[in-house]
């Protein structure tokens, strides 16, 4: 693979076109396996933003199972070659709050004790973003070219939302897409109950939460559902089919990037 | 007198005391305080205070009267002392208590003309019986719409609880604005460190929302907290009605 | 209340959720607590700077602990109290006992204090036979119910009137059996009347305490019912019973804490009463107890100093955690099977009875982040259950497949080339299984998922594969 060249992060004193920023994105194993769709979007959508984005190929988790069931270890052994992989990049993005979260919030608790990683783990944390927010925060994106003809709710994901302050972002964006209201959810920023390993772990509990979710979902009368992370997206996608509900279920990215009719929606059957 | 060794043997206080110590990376027998803890008790630091209750002294009356109606106490503006008695008339009247009240033994309120009404009045501890009690305040605090009562052998504490009805005097000159003026006060009228056995922010009347979070009055308090709120600016010597 | 269900989480949770009567009562968290919370907070405009406030001076005092704890003493002592050091539960119950036996006490009136529920104070008293009756109105409800409390603050949140009045038909004797007792009303007046006989007859009066002040000797005690006063206003002896964290330095730090407590608590701006107890009566006194003890107990929390749950000795007890959590909105206090629910039980309970007792509590958590949130305090409580998680990890006490999987999956994780190739594989199967509905109804070894909820299937190919595909596209 040849990547573009690297650009430095001073646009600001080069006299010719402003280099555009070179961004990394880190896709995550749930987009990666079950919804390239997603990743797609996200090229889409950062390339119209003005970047040059970069997949590295050798990328693969951040580590989060492990770390969030007290491996330490492991967690460490998963995330640290990500570290050097996006050393060179301006920016790292990834389209969930969560991962993006990990690596912005916990890689410094995680690597806390390797006096030799606090630089780099340091740097990592502060180029890292979730998608969303870094099109309008970093970006400035103020809207997107893209159409969708109906209603959307919108889910908070938790990590996105507490780690990051990802809140209006997405909605700003959204207010810009033609032809699409939001149904704002009762309890928007009520955890779905994905939360990882706790979804199989204690799925009893997990039902009950993502069952309090999805009867607010239906309750918003929206056509659409989205949110920013694919976790709590199969969470509440599963759960609604579950329930014999056929709602439209998609990454929010996949909206914005008006990438709604190159495929089904998460666990959508293909339109006829 | 219960002898507190007797009770507690000191091997447990030295062994917290040094456990303490220890965890938090000391050594483990008795230190002297550091001077921010010595100067942290001698001159106790502010903090952050609520601009809320910051305000002239007339807008604290108006806060101190809006605050505690939100929390249901109810509250009355008297223009001097001399109209308390009738208020308190007043408002058992309406209320369709008995005339019958428990004074606290405190000369700005036993030294009222309680003869001009066809209240009974008597004075000393509440009792099981005893439906209606008048007390003084020793502050108001706009902040929340609390009134501070001390006990004292003019202000016994059983007043404030037992009775239905709870009738507070309180001055327009006590209203302060924050609980830390309070604080003020006390060490100004009592020294430094020094603290009645009961000092009690009472805000509202009893409640409890412990069936169903409903909402209830008068759990095992005061059903009503009546508060008379007397303008005293223009008196010179308070509880020395003319 | 020593011994725990904690280790039988799963089968509480199980129980509380098919418990209508019980999910019908979590369902009243939201208008009762969570609303009232955000209103309040919303009229306050130095409600975060209270918080860093609250926090700071906690901190403050833990680095000092010793100091402020010895300066307390010193105060109650010079006011004519005493101050009992107790290493644990079982010294503090045989304090208190021994100061009963003294006063020859035959009833013990209790205002609410979690303390005591920790140190089990009730049952053993009661085996002495001292008769102890519970004054706040929901600690008195599911005392006749015979149950340990299910939340925090609101111990009885749990119980309908119904059964509140079915428990008083049962144990208040001698009154009109068709007397109404539909309404909350009822009930209060009630109990108002049958508290009121208690109070007249009490010997000791036991309450908790939120606060102790360093600077004056005092014991705080914050309540709505007025309960807590009469409890210790009317018996001769007044016991405050108090965990050594509970020390702060000054009436202003007090004061501070007070800002954020009720208004995170119940969504009060004060509760109606806070009672500063200095002393027994003063000789001039007419009336107050005669004598004023304070408990003062470590049982497990100087251990707590200096490692990474000392930030867990700040909280104050206000239950907003609990409130908005929403595994504790599923199952309810009971659930978690000891005294402390909710997050900050996640957290506390295992160092108070072992993470090998209570090792679920901290994995029974998405980590949403709600309770830190809307922590008064700022205890970062999702990342101390990760602590336990992580202890738990060192000692081997997860189940053993949870551990060899994340092994295995972290081993699968560092090498790229295998992970993607095993996920290329995974991807087209599940697609395949998926059909034309892409969702998996069952799926074996996934049944903790598909259980509740489908499987979305994989759209097929992996992302990576789709972009090595369409950049070699692109160069050719």
């Amino acid at each position: 693979m040849s990547f573009a060249p690297s650009s430095t992060s001073t646009p600001s004193s080069t006299p010719d076109p402003t280099p555009k920023p070179r961004v990394g994105l880190f896709v995550t194993c749930l987009v990666d396996m079950f919804r390239p769709t997603v990743g797609f979007s996200a090229v889409k959508l950062l390339e119209e933003a003005g970047c040059v984005v970069d997949v590295p190929m050798e990328q693969v988790c951040c580590g989060q199972p492990a770390f969030n069931a007290g491996d330490l270890a492991s967690a460490r052994k998963v995330a640290k070659p990500l570290i050097a992989m996006f050393a060179d990049h301006d920016y790292v993005v990834a389209p969930s709050g969560s991962c993006a979260g990990m690596m912005i919030k916990h890689f410094p608790e995680l690597f806390a004790n390797d006096p030799e990683m606090a630089e780099p783990v340091k740097a990592l944390a502060a180029k890292t973003w979730e998608l969303v927010s870094f099109l309008t925060d970093v970006m400035k994106l103020q809207g997107v070219a893209a159409a969708f003809d109906g209603s959307i709710t919108y889910h908070d994901s938790c990590s996105g939302l507490r780690e990051l302050k990802v809140k209006e972002q997405p909605r700003k964006l959204l207010r810009s897409v033609t032809g699409l209201s939001i149904n704002e959810l009762q309890e928007p920023e009520t955890c779905c109950g994905f939360g990882g390993t706790f979804c199989v772990k204690y799925p009893e509990i997990s039902g009950k939460m993502v069952g309090d979710k999805t009867t607010d979902i239906k309750n918003s009368g929206a056509d659409m559902l989205l949110a920013g992370d694919m976790g709590c997206l199969m969470n509440m996608a599963g759960k609604l089919r579950r329930e014999g509900s056929d709602m439209e279920v998609r990454h929010v990215a996949e909206v914005l990037a008006d990438m709604t009719m190159a495929a089904p929606g998460i666990a959508g059957s293909e339109k006829g | 007198m219960t002898d507190p060794s007797s009770l507690s043997p000191s091997s447990s206080r030295s062994a917290v005391l040094g456990r303490i110590r220890k965890n938090l990376g000391r050594a483990a027998g008795p230190q002297d305080a550091p001077a921010e803890v010595v100067t942290r008790l001698a001159n106790p630091p502010r903090n952050v205070m609520p601009a809320r209750g910051q305000i002239p002294h007339d807008q604290q009356l108006n806060l101190f009267v809006k605050m505690a109606e939100d929390v249901n106490a109810s509250v009355r503006r008297v223009e001097n002392s001399d109209a308390i008695v009738g208020e308190v008339s007043r408002y058992l009247a309406e209320h369709n208590q008995p005339a019958v009240v428990r004074l606290a033994p405190d000369a700005t309120i036993t030294g009222l003309d309680w003869n001009k009404t066809t209240l009974e009045t008597s004075s000393g501890v509440a009792g099981p019986l005893d439906m209606v009690s008048v007390t003084p305040a020793f502050a108001g605090v706009a902040e929340t719409g609390s009134l501070m009562l001390r006990s004292s052998p003019d202000q016994p504490y059983t007043l404030n609880m037992l009775p239905d009805t709870h009738i507070v005097v309180v001055r327009a000159s006590q209203i302060v604005g924050t609980y830390e003026e309070v604080w003020s006060l006390q060490r100004q009228s009592q020294g430094r460190g020094t603290m009645p056995r009961t000092f009690l922010w009472v805000t509202g009347p009893s409640r409890t929302g412990d069936i169903e979070q409903t909402l209830q009055l008068g759990a095992h308090g005061p059903r009503r907290l009546h508060i008379i709120l007397v303008d005293d600016t223009g008196e010179t010597s308070v509880g020395q009605p003319d | 209340m020593e011994n725990s269900t904690s280790p039988k989480f799963k089968q509480n949770a199980h129980d509380a959720l098919n418990d209508a009567s019980l999910q019908r009562a979590l369902g009243r968290l939201k208008t009762g607590f969570k609303d009232k919370r955000t209103a309040a907070i919303a009229q306050l405009p130095e409600f975060e700077q209270l918080r860093d406030a609250a926090r700071d001076i906690k901190n403050h005092t833990l680095a000092n602990l010793d100091h402020y704890l010895t300066a307390f003493e010193a105060n109650v002592i010079a006011n004519g109290g005493h101050v009992h050091w107790c290493a644990d539960a079982e010294e503090a119950r045989q304090t208190v006992l021994k100061i009963c036996q003294d006063k020859d006490a035959k009833s013990v009136l209790k205002g609410k204090s979690m303390i005591s529920e920790e140190i089990g104070l009730n049952a053993f008293l009661e085996k002495q036979d001292l008769k102890v009756v519970e004054t706040d109105l929901g600690e008195y409800i599911i005392q006749l119910r015979n149950e340990p409390p299910s939340h925090i603050i609101a111990p009885a949140i749990h119980v309908h009137k119904e059964q509140v009045a079915d428990s008083f038909r049962a144990t208040h004797k001698g009154r009109d059996i068709n007397r109404p007792l539909d309404e909350p009303r009822e009930l209060l007046d009630e109990a108002r009347e049958v508290m009121r006989e208690h109070f007249f007859a009490a010997d000791v009066g036991i309450t908790g305490a939120n606060f102790l002040i360093a600077e004056t000797g005092t014991s705080v005690i914050v309540t709505n019912e007025g309960n807590g006063d009469l409890t210790q206003t009317l018996s001769k002896v007044h016991i405050a019973i108090a965990s050594l964290e509970k020390v702060v330095p000054t009436l202003e730090d007090a004061s501070t804490i007070l800002r954020v407590l009720a208004r995170s608590a119940t969504g009060q701006e004060m509760s109606s009463y806070t009672t500063f107890s200095t002393g027994p009566r003063r000789t001039e006194d007419l009336d107050g107890p005669e004598e004023y003890h304070v408990i003062l107990l470590d049982n497990g929390r100087s251990n707590m100093l200096g490692t990474e749950f000392q930030d867990m000795l700040r909280c104050i007890r206000c239950a907003a955690c609990m409130n908005h959590c929403p595994v504790y909105g599923a199952v309810g206090g009971h659930a978690y099977g000891w005294v402390y629910p909710g997050p900050m039980g996640s957290v506390l309970t295992p160092s108070l009875i072992g993470v090998e007792e209570a090792g679920h509590l901290p994995n029974a958590s998405t980590f949403c982040g709600k309770c830190e949130e809307v922590c008064p305090m700022r205890i970062p409580l999702p990342k101390m259950m990760r602590h336990w998680r992580e202890r738990e990890f060192e000692k081997h006490l997860g189940p053993q497949s949870m551990r060899f999987g994340i092994q295995a999956w972290a081993w699968m994780a560092s090498q790229p080339k295998l992970y993607q190739f095993a996920t290329g594989i995974a991807a087209r199967a599940l697609k395949l299984i998926g059909g034309s509905k892409r969702a998996i109804r069952k799926l074996p070894l996934a049944s903790g998922w598909t259980d509740i909820r489908d499987l979305p299937a994989p759209q097929g190919k992996t992302f990576k594969q789709l972009w090595a595909e369409q950049q070699a596209a692109k160069k050719a």
